[in-house]
């Protein structure tokens, strides 16, 4: 998967954790914390929604990657390197 | 088979516990001794026409699209729209007391000043108690019990104030008598007086319908009249629960919502806990007293709707003693306080309403009375102690009697008999379990006595359980 269609992936999945936010105007520079109501809850439902779809494990100590779309993606991209997309 | 998780009691708290597992594909299943979901707040058809039982109002209620607080938190774990629940606004409650009137209608800044305009002198020092509990988490799982009249009375010097703020907190999730937890005031306050009440146009099944048709499109198991008789433990333990009918199910974690002192009541060996016996083999145990707060409750259906009476009120707690005493009583039932409730007052969209007029009466009821009556006195009991808390809620509302056209009445022996809880007590034991751990390991509570509180705690309560101890 490249990186357009991660974030697809975390899009798609801040769309079914949260369908009343409107994404439309994310801005991926800027946490989504700061633009969306995000507990920690959401955050672990993150992570759980990655696992649940692509089987991609995270521990607890790399959550902080996860601050913005930008740094999700990039952190994200190794790790989906070899899923192909649209699965 | 063997399952990640069985859950006992197909309650609010178990199917929103259930959908959270079912979600994350864990094979999961809900066992329910009863004919129907529900438990505490559930539904059921009478002579023709539906009622509820339980649900007077959704607490925690939220205009659509906020995205913040209780209501959103739960939408979102769920996977749920706001359109779900089908929530409509109160028109407006109130606390009414001798010579003391108290309003609030979902709007927080408007039940600050009304407690201002009637108590002018504790005005300074409730903003102060307000601004207090603004600062306090009271959904960490580790707070220490605390007791609320005690910081109240840090705060305010008012008795009367002071027991018209427990009225409603108290009478809509207290298990402890003449007190509650602060953490549990707390919770209480903000979804009552701040986030307040609504109710969907179809009542309770509307919420449940929808919990348990998401369960299952995701895959969760529900089996009815299914009850568990024994939890298996070995080498402390759990590995599964035996049914009513002898039936073995495995699971690798159980998670229940019979209650603390009911579900350690059910451990198989020497692991029981005998029921109602300060007892317990294993001293391993903290050995949980269980709760004395239940409630008669009368639902009278009019030929009317009560608005037509001159009653708009969505729920009148009221009080005529120079003290308000929430305990269970000396009487069968305790008359000089109660909530009158009507579920055709809410703002239905389009100006919508219900087909027949309603009102319900729920009174404190001592349990070991209601519980020890032989069916032959059972009856006229219930009869006669309605009438009189009708003639105790009329000096509140307009006099409705002549237009009754259908009584039910349910006592702490209905409670009991649905829901498990002993001597039907209503909101659990009073101390409650905040991590849900029972000291067997793969066995947690949740539900009334994990300690989250109302119909969107109680979902909470199955969702905090479920990610904290099931899906980690």
């Amino acid at each position: 998967m490249a990186p357009p269609d991660i974030r697809q992936v975390v899009l798609d999945i801040l769309e079914r954790i949260a369908p009343d936010e409107d994404l439309s105007d994310l801005d991926d520079s800027v946490a989504f914390r700061d633009q969306m109501e995000l507990d920690s809850m959401d955050f672990l439902d993150i992570v759980m929604e990655l696992r649940k779809q692509y089987r991609v494990q995270i521990p607890e100590d790399e959550y902080e990657h996860l601050i913005t779309m930008d740094s999700t993606v990039d952190y994200l991209t190794p790790k989906l390197a070899d899923v192909p997309a649209g699965v | 088979m063997r399952y990640h998780t069985v859950i006992i009691g197909a309650g609010m708290s178990g199917l929103a516990a259930g959908i959270r597992l079912a979600y994350f594909e864990k094979p999961v299943c809900i066992l329910e001794r009863h004919t129907t979901i529900g438990g505490l707040n559930s539904f059921y058809r009478l002579r023709g026409r539906n009622y509820d039982v339980g649900l007077h109002a959704v607490t925690n209620y939220a205009e659509p699209g906020t995205r913040k607080g209780p209501l959103a938190k739960l939408l979102k774990q769920l996977r749920l729209r706001w359109d779900d629940f089908d929530l409509s606004p109160q028109n407006g409650s109130s606390v009414v007391f001798p010579g003391h009137r108290i309003e609030f209608k979902n709007d927080f800044a408007a039940f600050f000043d009304d407690v201002c305009r009637e108590f002018p002198k504790q005005a300074d020092r409730f903003r102060s108690l307000v601004s207090h509990i603004h600062k306090y988490d009271e959904t960490s799982l580790s707070n220490e019990p605390a007791s609320a009249r005690s910081v109240l009375s840090d705060f305010l010097d008012d008795t009367v104030l002071i027991d018209m703020l427990f009225c409603p907190l108290m009478f809509y999730g207290s298990a402890t008598p003449h007190d509650m937890d602060f953490s549990q005031f707390c919770i209480m306050f903000k979804s009552i007086f701040e986030q307040g009440f609504a109710r969907p146009f179809k009542g309770v099944r509307q919420i449940l319908k929808k919990l348990t048709r998401h369960y299952k499109e995701l895959g969760g198991e529900l089996k009815l009249r299914q009850g568990v008789r024994e939890i298996m433990v070995e080498d402390g333990r759990t590995t599964g629960v035996i049914l009513d009918d002898g039936t073995e199910i495995e699971a690798e974690h159980v998670l229940s919502s019979a209650g603390h002192v009911e579900t350690l009541g059910i451990l198989n060996g020497e692991w029981r806990m005998e029921n109602g016996e300060d007892r317990v083999l294993n001293s391993q145990f903290f050995i949980p007293p269980s709760g004395e707060i239940s409630f008669n409750e009368a639902i009278f259906v009019l030929d009317c709707q009560p608005r037509e009476l001159g009653h708009d009120e969505t729920i009148v707690f009221y009080n005529d003693a120079e003290q308000f005493h929430y305990e269970p009583p000396t009487e069968p039932l305790d008359l000089r306080s109660g909530i009158i409730c009507s579920p055709n007052n809410f703002r239905y969209p389009d100006g919508d309403q219900l087909d027949e007029g309603y009102i319900r009466i729920t009174s404190l009821a001592d349990p070991d009375y209601w519980m020890s009556l032989p069916d032959d006195e059972y009856y006229p009991a219930k009869e006669e102690w309605g009438r009189r808390m009708v003639e105790s809620a009329v000096q509140h509302i307009p006099d409705f009697r002549d237009h009754i056209i259908e009584t039910d009445i349910f006592t702490p022996r209905t409670i009991k008999k649905f829901t498990g809880h002993l001597k039907g007590a209503v909101y659990g034991a009073p101390r409650k379990v905040l991590d849900g751990t029972t000291g067997i390991d793969n066995l947690y509570l949740c539900g009334t006595d994990q300690g989250f509180l109302g119909i969107i705690g109680a979902m909470l309560s199955g969702i905090t359980m479920a990610n904290n101890h099931l899906l980690r």
